[in-house]
């Protein structure tokens, strides 16, 4: 079953990446994406609509790039309006130190230095802090990356409207209330409530997850939100 | 590489150089007058009212007149001694000329006034066939150009300067036997001050060796530090370093055009071949530029400028000419340019790195990454550009600090306590209601919006850095609302005080 998966997915002209597949502890997650691998060397695309939940799209997505960076890689971030706060990025294992963070005053820039870091193998991964971004510059992107099996991440906060990209996915990552840990008062693990929108040779669904211990775990049985219907694009 | 150096020792110079001009001109003329080098003679130059001897050639001093002698004293020993005028700053230009003249020698030629001239001669001798022949050779040109000179050879300055003027034959010093060669030596040779000299004589130490086992605290003591700085250089214990009457050639680069140039074209060609010949160069010396410069000289008489940086030393043709096409355009050609410039300002040492096999992503280290840094860098300027190391304080906002791509880590990141992944660049006012002092707050309004706190985490007090800023404390929460937002509020200052305010900082993943 798997065997005739995959050899349908080469016939749809789905190239496997050949560097080696990195665990992205992402749990059940993994079985949306085609091949049960995460994409890598390419351009992902995450929503938010307000700074809560940017917030959480950044935690989630910290939790992706700890595991993409591992122990030496480095990863750029580009903004035009960064709020992020450095120190706390290790509570997601990853090393601030080795991001260097790109701060331009216009979007546009953002765009340029997006594709000028995307063509470079040397990173692990980029992100980018845009509002809009459009098809024709999603397929620039996607284009670089293809080249430099570089995996990019879009952060939409507060966009306008609502695109078709050459992105290969697209995730909407909101806040969940957490849970008590062993019925102690306070604040529990980060959770998110995960929705991937849109993978390109997927399956979309919805999770709710948890980031404990350094991973990422599901909070319970995934939410049979997911509708089965395959959705094809790019 | 041991440092050998030389010291030239003039004896006699200006007179010497009177002596030689005297025999041009005598040669040229055919005049029969007596040579100035086989008679005595002074210089003079008046000196408070009186003229008093300057310099004195060897003949004179044979008979006993010295510099510093009052010219009528010397004139009642000898009524036929020749006297000259004595020209002010010949010393410096003669040296300055033979310095140059050394060139031929060594690369690194530096004056000594009054009446010496240093080389740096590291790894030059053998090209004259050792340390004997290259003295020697020395010593022979400036004797045939007809200056009376000494020189030395020795492992430091100090050592060479004293063998060269106090020394025995011979004059080269082995390697590593500088020590012994200074022993014998009378303490002038240390380069002392007149009253320390004079003080050692009184003391009866009228040779090196008799002090130099001496307890240095009590040397120090009674002779000063100057002193003991002179000792250790002629040691070697201390670095000495001389400066070159030409400096080490900087790093340029010169394109003059036959035809000026207007093309966009034309420009990027005269670059591209003015940085393939500095590139050949700084490879060949191991070195990698910092900043490059890249001027064209118009036809109008305008300089047209454009320049570049780097975050670690490059030699890499193709990586720095595309940091100079973004700005080319800048470039104003008007009427034409008729000479390009490429200058590297600063360089610094650039080692080859092994080839790896495949293409990782090298992290930090990666030689493409720094080259894409510098590309940002040159398109939105270098302040665009931050990577951040941790620092030790305990305040959030100071809690980290910007650093270079290549700093290392000098304290580790906390992660005792959590701190949200959004920070507001300044805290923002909220409207609270908390039920008994030192409880987390149960409501708070931002930006009109009312969130009811479910859970709350605190307080953290952080205290303010006093050293640093004056100012009231905070008392951190962490807080979560009913849609299970987190966000990080504090209040400065004490409940009971009535002046305390809140204030949200924060968001938590």
């Amino acid at each position: 079953m798997a065997a005739l998966q995959t050899d349908i997915l080469r016939l749809q002209g789905f190239k496997p990446v050949n560097s080696p597949a990195v665990d992205m502890g992402l749990g059940p997650i993994r079985d949306a994406f085609p091949n049960a691998t995460f994409p890598l060397g390419a351009v992902h695309e995450f929503l938010s609509d307000k700074t809560e939940d940017t917030t959480a799209t950044g935690g989630f997505m910290a939790g992706l790039l700890s595991s993409l960076m591992g122990s030496s890689g480095a990863a750029l971030w580009i903004s035009s309006s960064r709020t992020l706060f450095p120190p706390a990025l290790k509570s997601f294992g990853i090393q601030p130190d080795r991001f260097i963070f790109v701060d331009l005053q216009k979007e546009k820039d953002v765009l340029w230095a997006m594709d000028e870091a995307l063509k470079c193998g040397a990173l692990a991964a980029v992100v980018g802090e845009l509002q809009e971004i459009s098809f024709t510059a999603s397929r620039r992107l996607q284009l670089a990356v293809e080249q430099s099996q570089v995996t990019g991440f879009i952060l939409r906060n507060r966009y306008r409207h609502l695109n078709t990209t050459a992105c290969v996915s697209r995730w909407k990552i909101t806040s969940l209330p957490s849970e008590p840990v062993d019925d102690l008062p306070g604040i529990g693990f980060p959770t998110w409530r995960v929705e991937l929108l849109r993978i390109r040779n997927g399956r979309s669904g919805v999770w709710d997850m948890q980031w404990r211990d350094g991973k990422l775990l599901p909070v319970y049985k995934s939410l049979s939100l997911s509708q089965g219907q395959q959705q094809k694009t790019g | 590489m041991a440092s050998r150096f030389v010291s030239i020792w003039f004896r006699h110079l200006t007179t010497d150089w009177f002596a030689i001009r005297q025999l041009a001109v005598a040669k040229h003329s055919g005049e029969a007058k007596p040579l100035l080098k086989d008679l005595p003679f002074v210089l003079r130059a008046p000196s408070h009212g009186r003229m008093v001897i300057t310099a004195a050639n060897a003949i004179a001093e044979m008979k006993g007149i010295a510099p510093g002698m009052v010219l009528a004293d010397a004139r009642a020993l000898f009524p036929d001694l020749e006297v000259l005028d004595d020209k002010p700053d010949l010393i410096e230009k003669l040296l300055k000329r033979l310095a140059l003249w050394c060139i031929r020698f060594t690369p690194i030629v530096a004056i000594d006034p009054p009446d010496g001239l240093l080389l740096d001669v590291t790894g030059c001798t053998h090209l004259w066939g050792g340390d004997e022949r290259y003295l020697e050779e020395i010593v022979k040109k400036l004797n045939a150009r007809g200056y009376d000179v000494r020189a030395a050879l020795a492992d430091t300055l100090g050592v060479a300067w004293a063998m060269a003027r106090y020394g025995n034959e011979p004059l080269v010093v082995a390697p590593g036997q500088h020590i012994e060669a200074l022993l014998p030596l009378p303490p002038e040779a240390l380069r002392l001050e007149v009253e320390a000299v004079e003080r050692l004589h009184k003391l009866g130490l009228h040779q090196v060796r008799q002090f130099i086992q001496m307890p240095r605290p009590s040397l120090r003591r009674r002779f000063g530090p100057q002193f003991m700085m002179r000792l250790d250089m002629a040691l070697g214990q201390e670095m000495e370093g001389i400066e070159s009457v030409i400096p080490i050639e900087p790093y340029q680069e010169r394109l003059p055009c036959l035809e000026p140039i207007v093309t966009a074209t034309g420009i990027g060609i005269a670059l591209q071949q003015l940085l393939e010949t500095l590139c050949l160069r700084l490879r060949h010396e191991q070195k990698g530029l910092r900043t490059a410069v890249f001027k064209g000289y118009r036809v109008d008489g305008k300089i047209e400028q454009i320049d570049i940086g780097t975050n670690r030393p490059s030699h890499h043709v193709a990586h720095l000419f595309k940091l100079f096409e973004i700005k080319l355009p800048t470039i104003e050609p008007a009427l034409g340019i008729e000479l390009f410039v490429l200058e590297a300002p600063k360089v610094e040492d650039h080692y080859a790195q092994q080839e790896q096999m495949w293409e990782g992503s090298g992290g930090l280290e990666d030689e493409r990454l720094s080259e894409l840094i510098d590309r940002l860098a040159v398109k939105a300027g270098a302040q665009a550009i931050h990577r951040y190391v941790p620092d030790e304080h305990y305040w959030p906002e100071r809690s980290f600090k910007p650093a270079t791509l290549q700093e290392k880590l000098t304290t580790t990141w906390r992660t005792d306590k959590l701190r949200p992944l959004h920070l507001l660049p300044t805290p923002e006012r909220i409207d609270v209601t908390a039920p008994i002092p030192d409880y987390p707050p149960m409501l708070f309004r931002h930006q009109g919006k009312l969130h009811k706190i479910v859970k709350a985490d605190g307080p953290e007090r952080i205290e303010q850095e006093w050293w640093l800023q004056q100012g009231q404390h905070r008392d951190y929460y962490r807080v979560e609302d009913e849609e299970g937002y987190r966000y990080w509020l504090f209040r400065l200052g004490h409940y009971h005080e009535k002046t305390y305010q809140w204030f949200i900082h924060g968001f938590f993943a």
